[in-house]
This record gives structure tokens, C-alpha cells and sequence, in this order.
């Protein structure tokens, strides 16, 4: 029953947006339809955690530790992204950026987006998985246009052509992997459930798995912005309006990585070898170096963090491909924190984009000054993002560097150097930003700030102290993944 | 040759969806380019309807139908109507030498033969052998977007692409199951609109369909 | 070998020398209807003959023997090949000789002939004419090969007659690979027949034609001969489509009661073969001599990929 309230409202609220979003009380109605989302999915949660794992609506959907908490987080990182667009959009559109036309489009976009990704983590069919993940791109690809210039107009050009493809080659993947479970489950829809491929996954064919694996790693990875797949990444994150940005680089790469880890457990089970685990750790170590290497050479803001999240997105694909318990709890709370910092840095950086009129980290200047916490927000989201202590993403990141040291000591020259480099150079360009000299104004409408702290204290916390029941429900995950 | 007369059919049909496949990728005019789109449906339709008769999956019926309506007539006349509208019905387009990419495409036609090779040995289905072909219209369909500079024969690449890998699922399987291939309509369908709706902001913004214009985006 | 056959293979013979100018005149009788002409009529090409035959001949002075030869050997080549192509019956005299490769091999003979005798009297055009002609032969040839070739593997045999007997006389099957031959073939006809898109046969303009630039200097019965073989190739050419690709209806060797039935399919598939070429050139313009070599290089591949379906599919 909660599915069906996680699923529905966030679709009942596209189709209302779509015709209300052109109202004053849009913004709100966009909140108040993400806060029912979330305690939607805080209440399966609680279900999850009472009782267990479950599915629903003949086993076509299907709740256990490792989706419950992407949905929760999904939710919580959705709510406070439509908190933080309310004030974002008006802005927008006092300065004559947006009509409100757009805005009905966005705010109907924004819910649609969240339903297809939550349909993403619920649905057990490997079909449907794939057909949300289309749908997540559809939804997204106009509101990466929403500005209609022609930057934002060729990035999302760029986006939808390039995982349109990835995609493809993922519905391939799709089809091999029913091929395989035709045999062995017969034909029909419950060949694709994810909870009966996992329970024959043993007898899969091999050599079919394996390359199936390959285009849904090529596919879902396009998604996920490994490189050299990513080159969609950084555009639509830059030319998009910052929510977007946010969302894309919270949810949507999760999201993506969610299924190549759901595919990785079905290709582990059938080989029996480390095939899909070596192919996710090549991928995620190159995306590593790669991204830290255009980090340093980026002049746009909203650019260089998304590069910081290829960087990010890599070392968990790294970490998932490693396996075992370490690396695999490692992986799940990379994946928290990094949604969480990721998303209030991009929260302050749209904030201060908009204040000094521009996305060049040339033009954005001495934050601190006019705007102390717009300042302050960011500076400890680029520390927090950067893997410094006490924050979260340093336990994650120790914890897969420790792994990797023990198990792949080769692998730790290229990933020590690939932080470095991208320490070095958002670190540098941050304390520019924030305490420069600079002679800028105050903004027009109080910035919403509150999620960024919010989201911040949610990481220090992670880093201190990982509370009880989120550690056995990361381990119970972990046990699954393997 | 013990392959009964309908499995001759559908082999034909996946000679002809090749056939066609290497025509879009030589074709220069926009206009022939859908025409040739629409016919691929209609092959499509038609094979999937043979397959469904022989193998006597009623379900393929329905993907038939759907194939039919879809992608021999309503994405077709989603195209027409968007090429008179944006008035580019006679644009001919400069591509790579035709040469070049007809012998790549040869390559590719190969490598895919060899890729499918083991896995059509293990198909039970009548139409097995036709599997090599569908993942090479996938890879020619990819190619022919790599080579077009101009965005309506590209997203005609990308549906042919979509073509070849429903043609891929129903020769290796018999089809998705239902829901599946309903999803995948649904969106290829809302793409195409969100595509059509592309179009013109990319005419706005460029005043031409020409993705030359978009090469502001690039890592200096 | 008994007499009847022996009279069959003559008859056959005869048949394709005088049937080869009425096909050249109903092709240009059906251009010009597509073209909203009322045209000269299928028997034109025999008046041209005749005419040319009654003319006294002009050559130049410093033509060689080689010159004066190449039109009877032309005439015989052509004539050689349109005969051995199985069109009635299957079991003939000649038959043991119809190799494929052979075929090809004497299509090659006629053309070395025809090139030097261009370039015999050292006109420009001549030249000209004999450079693009060895340019299209040398790219149309291995396409031919290549459609034959897919036709041989499926009956296993480069004899024309086995070919056809595997087609047409055993159970019927359809063939995947042969949609890709037939569609190579036919553009290797139009190229090897100068026909339009390639080139086109009813005009002397000097930057486009190719093989009525070899011809420029023959007139009277030389021409007569190099026209009359051209007619015969382009008959052989058809022939040869329709034993690869619908060969049904073929006498089977020695059954005389069948060949009524197969001259009349054999002459219904002729027409509409030559109006089906018709209509080819009436929907498409010639083009560049720089555009020849793309289009005969997607003849072979698609005879390449006829041949890889082939053993993908029906292996």
C-alpha cells in the first residue's frame, strides 16, 4: 500500500502541476507534493524495517534494504530540492529568465521525474526498470532546455541523443538477459523479475550473462556518467537550471548505478567469476582519473562539480566492482553522502551563480561578505565533498581506499593521485569564491538555505556517528549486493 | 535446408530490414530517408505477424499491430508532418564518403554476425539465425547517427535503432513480455514528441537543423 | 547427344540473335512511353541494321587489322555468351561449357577488344572512352563475381546449369541472399550495359559518354555488328538475371512438351525485365563518371552481404 502511495502521488502531482503550474502557489504545491512523497516513503520504511522485505501486486514490485533506502533518500533529497527551487525559480523569474509557461513545464517535469525514478528503485521487472530509466530521460531532457538558449538547447540535444543510445544498448542487455531467463523460467512477464532471477541466477546461461552485462554496464553506465560515456554530463548539468542540476546529480546518476549493481548481482551469481565486478572497477578507476584530470581545467562552477560527481559516481562504481562487505557498505554510503553534499553544494553554487550574474568561477567573488551563509554553505560543502574530516564522504572514501590498499594495492597510485588533483583544484578555486574582494549585492528574495545545512549536517552526522538501525540496514544491503 | 516456408519468410524479412538498413545509411535526402523508415516498420510488422502465426504466440499479435500502427504510421507521418512544417523536405544532406561508410558498415554487419554466433546456437525459436542480423541493423543504425550532421536523420537513426532491437527480441525470444514492450512504446512514442518539440526550439535558437552550429560545448 | 537436342541448342542460338534487337527495341519503346513519347517502335533496332549493313564502309587510314577484327569478335563473344546462357532448356550441347566464370571471362575478352581497338586510331575521345570503360569493368566485375559466387554456393556447382536446375527444379525455397545478389546484379547490368544511371546510351555528349565514345569511329556494317552485339550482351545480361534469380519455368533437360510453356514465361519475363529497366531509367538521372566508382562499389558490397546472409541464414 505505501508503493502505492510512493508512486502515485508524485504522478498525481505531475498531472496537476501540469495544470496548475502556472499559478502563484505552484512553488508550494511543488513542496507540499514532494513532502507527501516523502513520508509516503518514510512510512515503507518503517515498513521495512519492522517486518522485512516484501513485494507487492504479484511480485511486480518489490521493497528490500537496498532499494528501501535509495527510495527514502530519493524522497528526502526530492523534498528538499523542491524547497530550495521555490525561492530559486522566483528569482528566475523576476529577472525575466523563465515565463511562467516554463514554470508550469518545470514544476509538472520536476514531479514526473520523481515518480520515474521511484518507479525505477520499486519495480521488480528488469523491463520496466529499463522503461523508467527511458522515462527519467524524457522527463529530464526538457527541463535541461528549459532556458531555451542555444548552450542549454545543444546540451540537452547532447543528453537525449547520447543516452538514448546508452539506453538502447541497455534494452539490448534487457532482451539477452530474458533470453537467458526464458529457459530456465519460461516465457512471460515473470521471466523479468528481478526476485526470480535471483533465485535461479545459478544456472543462468554464462556466456549470454556476460554479455549482457557488458551492454547493460555500457548502457545504465552512460546513465550513471562513467567515462568515456559522460560527455553528456557536465553540459546538462551546467546549462540546466540549478534544482536540475541538483536532482541529476543526487538522484539520477544513483539511480543508474542502482541498476548496474542489480545486474551486477544476477552476473555474479551465473559466472561465479569477478567478470562484472573487473569490468565496474576499470570503468570507475578511469572515470576517476579522468574526471579529476578535466576538473582542474574547468571555469564554470556548476561545470567543475560536475566533474567532482563523474569523479564521485567512478569511486563508487569502483567500490561496488570491488565487492565484499567493506567496500560494498563503502559503496551505499558514498552514495548517501555524496547525494547529500552534492546536491546542497549545487544549492549554495546556484545561489551564488545568481547573485553575481554569472556561472564563471571568475565572476563569483567574496561570498562570505555579501552573503555570509550562502558562503559559509559552500565552503563546507566543497571541505565536505572533498572528503575532509569529519564529514561523511571521509569515512566513505577511507573505507574504500583502505579496501582498495588491501585487495588492489595497484589501483591506489591512480586513485591517491586523482583526489589530489581534484583536492588541489576545487580547493583553490573556493576559497577565491568565497572569501575574494568583490563589490556584489545582496540578493532580491531571502536565499533557502535551509536545505543546503540541512543536508550538510545530515553528512557530519553520517561521518560521527552512523546511527544503529541505518548501519544494520547498509549491512543488510551489503549482504544482498555481496 | 530443413527451415519450413515460414521460416524462409521471416529470413527474408531480415534480409530485407538489412537491405534497408544499408539504403538509410547511403541515403542522402531527407524525404526517402522516412519513407525508408516506414517501410522498415512495415517489414517489422509483417515478420513479427509470421512469427507470431508459426510460433503461435498470440501476444506477438498485439506487438504486430502495435509495430504497424506505430512505426510504420504514426512516427512516419510524425516525421512528414514535421519536415513540411520546418520546411526542410528536400534537404539533402553532405555525408562522410559513402564509400567509407558502406565498408564499416560491412565490418560492422561481421562483427555483429560473430557476437551473435554462440547465442544463436542456444535459441530455441524457428527465428534463431536472424539474430545476427537484428544486432547488425542495431550497430548500422548507430553508425548512421555517428555520421549524420543533421538532427531529423539522426533521431531516424535512433528509431531505427529501436527497430532493430524489437527485431532482436522477438528473433531471440519471441518478443518482451507485454508490459515491457508497452513501456517501450510508450516512450519511444513520447520521445518522438518531445523530439518533435526539439526540433523547433533547435530551429529557434540555430535557424537551421544543421548540428554543426552545436559545437559550443566542448572541453577546451 | 541425340538430334533433337543438338536442334534445341540451334534454335536457341538463332533465337537469342534475333531476339536481341527486338528486346533493345522494346526497352526504348517503353522509355518513350514513360516519357510521354509515342517512340519509334520495337523494331526499330532492325531498320538501324539493316540500314547500317547497306552503307559502304568508312575507316580511317590509319586503322590496324585489330580495328577491322574487333567487331566479329565482339559479335562473336557477345553471341557466344547470349547462347550458352540457359533460357529454354537446361540440358544442351553447350551446356557442359556454361561455367559462370567462363561467362564472365568472355564478357572480359570482348572488352579488352573493344578498349584497344578505341584506342587504335589514337582520337582523344576514343581514348577517353576506353580509360572509363576498363575504369567501370574493372569495378563491375568483381561484383559480378561476387553475385555469382552466392549462387553457386547455395547449389554448390559455377555451372550456370546446376545453378538453375538447384532453383528452379528443386522444392521451392526462398533464398534471403538472393535478394541481396539481385539487387547488385541489377546495378552491375546497368553499368556494364551503359545504361543510365552509369551511362546513357542515346547520347554523344562528350563529357558524359563512355560507350559510344569507343565507338565513335566505326560506321556501315562494323557499327552495325558493335551495335548488334551490344543488344546481345544486354539480352545475355537479362538471360542470365532470369536463370539466377527466376529461373521458374525452365524446360527441364530433353522434356519437349515443356517448351512451349517456356517460351512464352521466357518471353513474358523479358518484358517485363526491359520494362522494369525501362522504368529505372526513366526515374533516374545519370550522374557524374566521379560517382560511378561509389555505386559500383555498393554493388559488391551488397553482393558481399548477400553472401555473408548466406551463411548466416541458410548454412
Amino acid at each position: 500500500m505505501e508503493i502505492f502511495w510512493v508512486l502515485c502521488i508524485p504522478l498525481f502531482g505531475g498531472l496537476m502541476l501540469a495544470v496548475f503550474g502556472m499559478r502563484r502557489y505552484a512553488p508550494e504545491l511543488n513542496s507540499a507534493m514532494s513532502f507527501c512523497t516523502f513520508a509516503a516513503a518514510a512510512a515503507l520504511t518503517a515498513r521495512v524495517i519492522s517486518s522485512g522485505s516484501f513485494s507487492a501486486w504479484d511480485e511486480q514490485f518489490f521493497v528490500d534494504a537496498f532499494n528501501v533506502f535509495l527510495v527514502s533518500l530519493t524522497a528526502f533529497v526530492g523534498f528538499t530540492t523542491s524547497l530550495f527551487s521555490r525561492p530559486y525559480m522566483r528569482i528566475e523569474h523576476d529577472h525575466g529568465k523563465l515565463s511562467a509557461n516554463r514554470l508550469r513545464l518545470y514544476y509538472s517535469m520536476y514531479q514526473l521525474f520523481s515518480f520515474t525514478m521511484l518507479l525505477a528503485l520499486l519495480t521488480n521487472n528488469m523491463g520496466i526498470l529499463w522503461v523508467a530509466m527511458e522515462a527519467a530521460t524524457l522527463t529530464t531532457v526538457l527541463l535541461v532546455s528549459l532556458y531555451r538558449t542555444p548552450a542549454s538547447i545543444e546540451a540537452a540535444w547532447k543528453y537525449f541523443i547520447l543516452c538514448g543510445v546508452g539506453l538502447a544498448q541497455a534494452l539490448f542487455g534487457t532482451i539477452l538477459l530474458y533470453f537467458a531467463a526464458e529457459k530456465i523460467l519460461g516465457a512471460g512477464g515473470n521471466a523479468l523479475l528481478w526476485t526470480h532471477l535471483n533465485a535461479v541466477k545459478t544456472q543462468l546461461e554464462p556466456t549470454v550473462l556476460s554479455l549482457s552485462f557488458v551492454f547493460l554496464l555500457v548502457g545504465y553506465g552512460t546513465k550513471v556518467g562513467l567515462a568515456p560515456l559522460h560527455n553528456w554530463l557536465p553540459d546538462a548539468h551546467a546549462e540546466g537550471p540549478t534544482p536540475v542540476s541538483a536532482v541529476l546529480s543526487g538522484l539520477l546518476l544513483n539511480v543508474a548505478l542502482y541498476a548496474v549493481v542489480r545486474s551486477k548481482v544476477l552476473v555474479d551469481g551465473a559466472l561465479g567469476t569477478h567478470f562484472a565486478g573487473n569490468f565496474m572497477m576499470g570503468f570507475g578507476l578511469f572515470s576517476v582519473v579522468m574526471a579529476a584530470f578535466f576538473l582542474s581545467r574547468q571555469k564554470d562552477v556548476k561545470r567543475m562539480f560536475a566533474y567532482s560527481s563523474i569523479e564521485h559516481m567512478g569511486l563508487m562504481t569502483f567500490a561496488f566492482g570491488m565487492g565484499g562487505p567493506v567496500a560494498t557498505f563503502a559503496g551505499l554510503l558514498h552514495m548517501t553522502v555524496h547525494s547529500l553534499t552534492k546536491s546542497a553544494i549545487f544549492f549554495a553554487v546556484g545561489h551564488a551563480a545568481q547573485k553575481s550574474g554569472t556561472q564563471l568561477m571568475d565572476g563569483i567573488r567574496g561570498l562570505i561578505k555579501t552573503n555570509p551563509t550562502i558562503g559559509w554553505g559552500m565552503a563546507l560543502g566543497t571541505l565536505a565533498i572533498l572528503g575532509m574530516p569529519p564529514f561523511g564522504v571521509f569515512t566513505s572514501e577511507f573505507m574504500i581506499l583502505t579496501t582498495a590498499m588491501h585487495s588492489y594495492p595497484w589501483a591506489m597510485p591512480f586513485l591517491l593521485i586523482a583526489l589530489g588533483v581534484a583536492f588541489a583544484s576545487i580547493f583553490g578555486r573556493m576559497q577565491l569564491m568565497v572569501f575574494g574582494e568583490t563589490g556584489g549585492q545582496r540578493l532580491p528574495h531571502p536565499p533557502a538555505l535551509i536545505p543546503v545545512f540541512v543536508h550538510l549536517a545530515l553528512v557530519l552526522l553520517l561521518g560521527l556517528y552512523i546511527p544503529p538501525y541505518l548501519a544494520e540496514w547498509y549491512r543488510q544491503a551489503t549482504a544482498l549486493i555481496g | 535446408m530443413g527451415i519450413p516456408f515460414s521460416g524462409q519468410l521471416i529470413n527474408m524479412c531480415a534480409a530485407l530490414l538489412l537491405l534497408i538498413a544499408f539504403a538509410m545509411l547511403s541515403q542522402r535526402r531527407i524525404l526517402s530517408l522516412i519513407n525508408l523508415f516506414a517501410l522498415q516498420g512495415l517489414i517489422l510488422a509483417f515478420s513479427t505477424a509470421v512469427v507470431a502465426y508459426t510460433s503461435n504466440q498470440h501476444h506477438l499479435y498485439t506487438s504486430a499491430a502495435l509495430t504497424l500502427l506505430l512505426k510504420a504510421m504514426i512516427l512516419p507521418w510524425i516525421l512528414h508532418r514535421l519536415i513540411r512544417k520546418l520546411d526542410i523536405k528536400w534537404d539533402v544532406e553532405t555525408l562522410f564518403n559513402i564509400p567509407t561508410i558502406m565498408l564499416v558498415g560491412l565490418v560492422l554487419v561481421v562483427f555483429a554476425f560473430n557476437l551473435a554466433a554462440p547465442i544463436s546456437q542456444m535459441a530455441g525459436t524457428i527465428t534463431k539465425s536472424t539474430l545476427g542480423i537484428a544486432m547488425a541493423s542495431v550497430l548500422l543504425s548507430f553508425l548512421m547517427m555517428i555520421t549524420r550532421s543533421k538532427a531529423v536523420p539522426q533521431v531516424v537513426g535512433f528509431l531505427a535503432m529501436e527497430n532493430g532491437l524489437f527485431f532482436a527480441a522477438t528473433s531471440a525470444t519471441y518478443g518482451m513480455p507485454m508490459v515491457v514492450e508497452l513501456g517501450i512504446a510508450l516512450d519511444v512514442l513520447v520521445g518522438m514528441f518531445i523530439l518533435g518539440i526539439f526540433f523547433f526550439q533547435i530551429r529557434v535558437a540555430f535557424d537551421s537543423l544543421d548540428l554543426h552550429h552545436m559545437e559550443k560545448l566542448k572541453e577546451n | 547427344m541425340t538430334y533433337s537436342a543438338l536442334f534445341l541448342q540451334l534454335m536457341q542460338n538463332v533465337l537469342v540473335l534475333l531476339a536481341a534487337p527486338l528486346l533493345l527495341g522494346w526497352i526504348n519503346q517503353c522509355r518513350a512511353w514513360l516519357q510521354n513519347r509515342s517512340g519509334a517502335g520495337v523494331l526499330q533496332p532492325y531498320r538501324n541494321l539493316v540500314k547500317l549493313f547497306h552503307k559502304d564502309a568508312v575507316l580511317a587510314h590509319n586503322a590496324s587489322t585489330l580495328f577491322r577484327a574487333m567487331p566479329y569478335i565482339l559479335f562473336t563473344c557477345m553471341w557466344l555468351a547470349a547462347a550458352l546462357v540457359p533460357v529454354l532448356a537446361t540440358d544442351l550441347p553447350l551446356s557442359p561449357a556454361v561455367d559462370v566464370i567462363a561467362l564472365v571471362g568472355i564478357f572480359a575478352l570482348a572488352r579488352v577488344f573493344i578498349s584497344l581497338a578505341a584506342m587504335d586510331i589514337g582520337t582523344a575521345f576514343g581514348s577517353l572512352g576506353a580509360r572509363r570503360e576498363m575504369l567501370v569493368g574493372f569495378l563491375a566485375e568483381p561484383a559480378l563475381l561476387m553475385v555469382l559466387f552466392t549462387a553457386s554456393t547455395i547449389s554448390q556447382s559455377t555451372s550456370l546449369i546446376t545453378i538453375v536446375e538447384t532453383l528452379a527444379h528443386k522444392h521451392f525455397v526462398l533464398y534471403p541472399s538472393m535478394t541481396f545478389a539481385a539487387v547488385a546484379f541489377v546495378m552491375v547490368m546497368l553499368a556494364e550495359n551503359a545504361r543510365i544511371p552509369v551511362d546513357n546510351p542515346a547520347t554523344h555528349l562528350e563529357l558524359t559518354m563512355i560507350h559510344e565514345a569507343m565507338v565513335l569511329e566505326y560506321s556501315a556494317r562494323h557499327l552495325a555488328l558493335v551495335e548488334w552485339a551490344s543488344a546481345l550482351k544486354l539480352l545475355a545480361y537479362m538471360t542470365i538475371g532470369i536463370a539466377l534469380f527466376v529461373p521458374w519455368g525452365i524446360a527441364e533437360g530433353g522434356n519437349w512438351s515443356a517448351l512451349p510453356l517456356a517460351v512464352v514465361l521466357l518471353l513474358l519475363k523479358l518484358a517485363l525485365g526491359g520494362a522494369g529497366l525501362a522504368f529505372i531509367e526513366a526515374v533516374s538521372a545519370k550522374m557524374r563518371i566521379f560517382r560511378v566508382p561509389e555505386f559500383m562499389g555498393t554493388a559488391f558490397l551488397l553482393a558481399v552481404l548477400g553472401l555473408l546472409t548466406h551463411f548466416l541464414l541458410e548454412s
